[in-house]
This record gives C-alpha cells, sequence and structure tokens, in this order.
C-alpha cells in the first residue's frame, strides 16, 4: 500500500527527516514511537502533503502512484486521511457543510454523484453513533469551542465519514479521558478492515491495548533507529528511550 | 475647472425647470441647497470625511440628467419575476429615481400606512412631508451651539468642527432632486409584511440620477425595510441617494439594503437616522457587487434609551471600491450602539470603513461596541480602516477593534486534507468570515436568499446583474 523509501524533509530549510524507509502493507497497523521533537508528526504532515514541508529527496508510493506528485486534496481523494494531533477550528463553517464538501468532492473524484442532503444527513447520523458524537458537535463550527478531548473525537467521526484506505492517527489519544479513549478506540476498530491500513503514532501503551499494532517503530533524529513487533511498545512504557539511543550510539562507533 | 463648476452651471440654467416639474415642498429647499454647494464645492482628497474616494473625479464626467422626466419604457413588474419563496413582500421599483405608480396586486400597505412618490406626496401631504424632508439632515448638520463654536458665512452658520459641516453631495442630491420614496407608517401601525423597494438603474446613455427617500415611522410605529440597487443598463450611472429617517418614540426599524449594481456604477449614498426615546432600529447593509460605492450613515441618538445596530458586509474583487463611512452620534443618555463591518477584498480591490463612534458630555451609560474585521484575499487588495472613539462621557462602556488579515492557511490545508479543493477550502473561509453580517438579518428568508446570493457571488457566478432576486 504505502512504501517510503529514503525519504529526507525539511522545513523553514533545516532538516527535520533523514532517510526514512518504511513499506506498510494492506491491512497493517504500524505503530510510531519516538521522543518530542523526533518528527512523527512530521512525517504524518509529509505524507498528507502539507505545503510547509520541503521533501529533498526520497521517494513515496502509494498503491503504485506517485505520492508527492499529488495535491493534498487528491490524497485525500485516493484514500489517506489523517486525524491531526491539534485540529484546526473554522469559525462560521458549519460541520454539516464541510462534511458535505468533502464527501462530495470525493465522490466527485471517483466520478460518483454528489449525495442529497438527504442521503447525506442520514449518512452522518450512523457515523456519528460511532464515536458517539453529540449531535450538538455535530451542528456547530468546525472544532469551534470544542473541548480537547472532543475534537480528537471529532477527527475519528470525520475518518468514519471518509472511509480512508489508509488512516494516520497522531497522538489521537492525547487529549481523551478514559472512558473516551475506549470509544475512539473502538470506533477506529469498527471503521478498521482487511484492507485498510494504519499508522499509529503515539507515546502511550494504553492506545496500543485497544488498537494492535502488527510493528512497532521508533523515531529518533529524523530516522527509523528499531523496529520490532507489539512488545516494543510494552519495553518503551517501561524503560523510555535511552537504551535505544545507547543501542544506537554503539552501533554508530562501530 | 473642477468638477462642481459643471453641477453650479447646470443648477443655474434649470432652476426653471426643475421647479415646473417638482411640488414645492421639494423645491423650497433648493436654494438654500446651492448656496451650501457653491460655497463648499465637492470634496477633494484632502476632505477628511472623504479621503478613501475621489469624489472629484467621480463627478467630473459630463453625465445627463433626466429633467424632463421622460418615461423610461419598461413595466419593471413584468421585467423582474419573483423568485425567493416564502418571501411575501410589499414590492415597489423606482426606476433610477422614478418612483412606479403603476399598482401591483400585492402591494396594498395596511392601516393608513403611505407607500408612494416622493414628489406625489409632497403635493398630497404637503404638512406632513414638509415637517420631516431636509429636516433630518438640517439637525445633523447644525452644531450644539453650546458645544461647538463656529461663524456666519454668507448669512449661514459655519461650524468650526469639520464634522458637522453641511455634506456637499447632500446638498447636490437636495438642488437636483425631483422624487423618490416616501414611506410613513402612523404611530402605533405595525407593517405585517415586509417592504421591499427595487431600485433600477437603467438608461441608454450615460446619466446622473438623484434619488431621494423619507422613511417616516411615528411613536410606536413598526416596519421592515428591504432597498435593492440594481443596474439594468450597460452605461455610466452615478447615482446620489440621500435618505432621511425619522423614527419616532419606541418605534422599530429593521432596514436592509443590498447593492447588486455593475462595474460602471457609481453609488453616492447618504443615510440619516434620527432616533427618539426607546426606538430601535437596525441598518444593515451588503454590498454584493458594484463599481464605486462610498456610504455615508450618520445615526444621532437624540432619545434616551435608543438601540442602534449597524451593520455591513462588503464582497469586492477586480477593480471594484467600496467606502463605508459611519457615524453614531450618542446625544443622550442610556442608548446602545453596536456596530460590524466586515469585507473580503479580492483582486484589486479597495474597501474603506471610516466609523466614528460619538460619546458626548451628556450621554452618561451609554454602551458601545464597534468592530471592523477584513480579510484581503490578495496582496494586491486594499483595506483602510480606521475606527474612531471619541468620548466625552465618564460613565459608558466602550470597545472598538479593526482587524486586516489573510486566509487562514492552517484551515485551508486542514480542509484540503479532507478534500477539499484549495478554491472550495477558501470559499468556504470567505463565507463563514461574511455569513456573521448576514446572520444579523432576521428576516429569515432574506437571510437564506442572502447566504445564496454571496455564494454565488464567491463562484463568480454573479458578475452582471440580471434582475431582481429577492422580492
Ligand atoms: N516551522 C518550523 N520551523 C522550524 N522547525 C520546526 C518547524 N516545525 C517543526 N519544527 C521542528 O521539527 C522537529 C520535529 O517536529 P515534529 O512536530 O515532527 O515532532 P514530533 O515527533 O511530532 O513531536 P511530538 O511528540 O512533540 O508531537 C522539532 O524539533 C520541531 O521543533
Ligand atoms: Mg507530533
Amino acid at each position: 500500500m504505502l512504501e517510503i523509501k529514503n525519504l529526507h524533509a525539511s522545513i523553514n530549510g533545516k532538516e527535520i527527516l533523514k532517510g526514512i524507509n518504511l513499506t506498510i502493507n494492506d491491512g497493517e497497523i504500524h505503530a510510531l514511537m519516538g521522543q518530542n521533537g523526533a518528527g512523527k508528526s512530521t512525517l504524518s504532515n509529509v505524507l498528507v502533503g502539507h505545503p510547509a514541508y520541503e521533501v529533498t529527496q526520497g521517494s513515496i508510493t502509494f498503491n503504485g502512484k506517485d505520492l508527492l506528485a499529488l495535491k493534498p486534496e487528491e490524497r485525500s481523494h485516493e484514500g489517506i486521511f489523517m486525524s491531526f494531533q491539534a485540529p484546526v477550528e473554522i469559525p462560521g463553517v458549519s460541520m454539516v457543510n464541510f462534511m458535505r464538501a468533502a464527501v462530495n468532492a470525493k465522490r466527485k473524484y471517483l466520478g460518483k454523484e454528489p449525495l442529497t442532503a438527504g442521503e447525506f444527513l442520514k449518512i452522518m447520523r450512523e457515523k456519528r453513533k460511532i464515536v458517539e458524537l453529540d449531535s450538538k458537535l455535530s451542528n456547530r463550527s468546525v472544532n469551534e469551542g470544542f473541548s480537547g478531548g472532543e475534537k480528537k473525537r471529532n477527527e475519528i467521526f470525520q475518518m468514519a465519514m471518509l472511509e480512508p484506505t489508509f488512516a494516520i492517527l497522531d497522538e489521537t489519544d492525547s487529549g481523551l479521558d478514559v472512558d473516551a479513549l475506549r470509544i475512539v478506540a473502538d470506533g477506529f476498530n469498527k471503521l478498521k478492515t482487511e484492507k485498510t491500513s494504519a499508522l499509529v503514532i503515539t507515546h502511550y501503551q494504553r492506545l496500543l491495548d485497544y488498537i494492535k499494532p502488527d510493528f512497532v517503530h521508533v523515531l529518533l533524529d529524523g530516522n527509523i533507529v528499531k523496529t520490532g513487533g507489539p512488545e516494543l511498545a510494552l519495553e518503551i512504557e517501561d524503560r523510555g528511550f535511552d537504551w535505544i539511543k545507547a543501542e544506537r550510539a554503539v552501533k554508530n562507533e562501530e | 475647472m473642477k468638477s462642481e463648476q459643471q453641477y453650479i452651471e447646470l443648477f443655474q440654467q434649470c432652476r426653471q425647470l426643475l421647479s415646473s416639474q417638482s411640488d414645492v415642498v421639494l423645491d423650497a429647499l433648493r436654494d438654500e441647497a446651492f448656496r451650501i454647494f457653491k460655497r463648499i464645492g465637492l470634496p477633494d482628497k484632502k476632505a477628511e470625511r472623504y479621503k478613501y474616494t475621489d469624489v472629484q473625479e467621480a463627478f467630473s464626467p459630463n453625465y445627463g440628467l433626466n429633467l424632463n422626466r421622460l418615461q423610461f419604457r419598461i413595466n419593471p413588474y413584468d421585467v423582474f419575476k419573483c423568485n425567493v419563496p416564502n418571501m411575501s413582500t410589499l414590492l415597489y421599483f423606482i426606476v433610477n429615481d422614478a418612483f412606479h405608480s403603476k399598482e401591483y396586486p400585492n402591494a396594498k400597505p395596511s392601516g393608513g400606512i403611505i407607500i408612494s412618490s416622493l414628489n406625489e406626496a409632497a403635493h398630497l401631504y404637503p404638512d406632513l412631508v414638509s415637517k420631516y424632508y431636509g429636516q433630518i439632515v438640517r439637525k445633523a448638520e447644525t452644531p450644539s451651539i453650546n458645544s461647538e463654536g463656529g461663524q456666519i458665512i454668507d448669512g449661514e452658520f459655519v461650524p468650526l468642527r469639520k464634522n458637522n459641516e453641511p455634506d456637499a453631495i447632500t446638498a447636490l442630491n437636495t438642488m437636483l432632486v425631483q422624487d423618490g420614496l416616501f414611506i410613513y407608517v402612523p404611530k402605533n401601525t405595525v407593517s405585517d409584511k415586509a417592504i421591499q423597494v427595487v431600485n433600477v438603474l437603467t438608461s441608454t446613455v450615460d446619466l446622473l440620477v438623484n434619488r431621494r427617500v423619507l422613511v417616516v415611522l411615528e411613536e410606536g410605529a413598526k416596519a421592515k425595510l428591504l432597498f435593492c440597487d440594481e443596474s439594468m443598463s450597460d452605461v455610466n450611472m452615478l447615482a446620489t441617494q440621500v435618505m432621511e429617517v425619522y423614527a419616532g418614540p419606541s418605534s422599530e426599524l429593521e432596514l436592509y439594503e443590498l447593492e447588486e449594481t455593475n462595474m460602471k456604477n457609481k453609488r453616492f449614498s447618504n443615510l440619516y437616522v434620527q432616533q427618539h426615546d426607546k426606538s430601535k432600529v437596525t441598518l444593515n447593509s451588503i454590498s454584493l457587487h458594484n463599481g464605486l460605492t462610498r456610504n455615508m450613515t450618520y445615526v444621532s441618538l437624540e432619545g434616551e434609551e435608543s438601540v442602534i445596530n449597524l451593520y455591513g458586509g462588503v464582497i469586492a474583487d477586480k477593480e471594484q471600491h467600496v467606502d463605508n463611512h459611519t457615524l453614531v452620534d450618542h446625544k443622550v443618555p442610556k442608548c446602545v450602539s453596536n456596530e460590524l463591518f466586515k469585507y473580503v477584498l479580492d483582486d484589486n480591490s479597495v474597501g474603506a470603513f471610516a466609523g466614528r463612534i460619538l460619546v458626548r458630555n451628556d450621554a452618561q451609560k451609554t454602551e458601545s461596541q464597534e468592530t471592523n474585521a477584513n480579510l484581503c484575499v490578495t496582496k494586491t487588495a486594499h483595506m483602510f480602516t480606521q475606527p474612531m472613539l471619541e468620548i466625552y462621557a465618564d460613565d459608558v462602556k466602550c470597545n472598538h477593534g479593526a482587524t486586516v488579515g489573510q486566509l487562514n492557511e492552517a484551515a485551508l490545508f486542514y480542509m484540503r486534507q479532507r478534500g477539499i479543493s484549495l478554491d472550495e477550502a477558501k470559499l468556504l473561509l470567505k463565507f463563514a468570515f461574511v455569513g456573521e453580517v448576514i446572520d444579523k438579518v432576521d428576516l429569515e428568508p432574506l437571510r437564506d436568499r442572502l447566504h445564496y446570493l454571496v455564494e454565488k457571488r464567491f463562484r463568480g457566478e454573479l458578475n452582471k446583474c440580471s434582475g431582481c432576486r429577492l422580492c
């Protein structure tokens, strides 16, 4: 599904990603961990085509297509979704209008007719249930005045509406209370199919208790320095990152 | 030669003709207006009140005037088709400055309400019309003797402070006026339907139009008015409009203005509102499409516990120019004023907002809020903003602020990630931005209609006016 090769990317002339290699196959869940500032969100933003980041080297293919040649909206239509670490408030744009524009843009891209208002609202109601999003929230402006947890829940609601094949969750668990975490993670699992894949960025094992990763990667200073199974996340929870840094220092000396 | 010269000569030549074509009530104020006009001339760019709009240039071409009252051979009721569902209004037309008097089946006001040609009303109800005609302007332009000094020049009191100086365009309008509209709502009378007036601008040659509107709400009267300016012909039109509004004690007025003219249109509109005890007035003007527009609004709060809501939305692109100049004059205690103007400027358009709030010595317990927010979509669009709060009373709550910004990049990217194209995302943000002003419209069918029109406008589907869309 996704193949990242020797990816270098920078922002404001500062190199953040320094040669990432990562392959994600259909149906796989990959967890990405690493200290603050390691470059996790940078990688997500590059994947979805944020204009502030410049790719200086390397390639990304998504289902055989050159992802870097696509606009952000085209990547979305191709099936990529990112749950933002910090969702943006858009005063004056209602959730309904926003989602309708998004869903119908994708339908247009796929050569389908736009949904009627009735059909759309029906789908909206169904999907809201998946993450138990309050109807009051979906009647407001996009994220405006939402609490931190409500914003994260709203991200997964949008994911439900857009049915991506590849989802990036950038710290979707942060800001959620214990119950909300379970609801949102359950919602994600309901949306997951054998074909769909995900890159799950988190600092904590608790999310991975619900969303079970096939692989766990550690990003350090712009490189993936360690990859393992689910047990790697448990070990990080236990021991932090210093031992990985130490291992890497030894390796570099060799 | 300065631009005013041709109007001075024109007036001198046509003085007799003007008299023969209009009622004495309208005629009575011409000479005084002419004296003022001759003395002050048209403002140049050094004039503080007109610094954002080049009046000299706008008035310099040689426009024709329809002095002989030739009828334009259109029946607006045939040309305009009603296409707003749920909006049942009393619909009237003014063609250039002439009230279209042909009866329309739906247009029958109730309870002694008068809606008619101003010239005709002056003839039929001379006492009523002369009580208000020109008097609201006069009061607005008269400085209070105890607070402001001045001197007598040419038999006229000329104030030291520039703000109370008579307005040249109002004077010109009063000099040359031939007709317009009169709306009268008697004491404790409520107009159950909204009154919609479509100003149709049409001509085969370049034309100067001077339209005059007088709106009187007696004590306890209530009305909702909607004025739509529409241009129908592709010639250069210069339209001056002076509207005087008298809001009696405890009256309630909602006045909406929608401009949908073409690039060759120049609009100079001066609106004078006089409010008495416990009156409530809401003004909302939307500049949807235009050429050059300069709207001046002067609100005089003469009676305690009055409320004025003053809103405006501007959408401009290409070479369009919209200048809103407002003055809210808190003369007495316990009044409330709320002001919100929002502009979305694209391409090379120019926007200007000068909003002055004056709280005089006596106006204790004034509450006043003024906001001007602007979005410049391109680097070549220009916004001039000048909120002015002038407070001479000590026990007041006043706030004002202005912002000029660009589209929010983070929001644009968020929307694109969800699959919304960049153009569509920009449109949603612009739409949301002016939406705040449209949401202030109380008339629900009008509000829905405005949302629809604004969206069309942003999509570029409203470049040319094709008739009334609101009735
Ligand atoms: N606009 C910018 N200009 C310069 N440096 C930036 C900019 N944006 C991000 N960075 C830097 O890039 C690095 C990587 O940031 P990134 O947000 O990808 O980290 P992260 O791994 O997601 O961290 P966290 O766990 O805190 O979310 C950080 O050092 C950050 O300061
Ligand atoms: Mg991050």
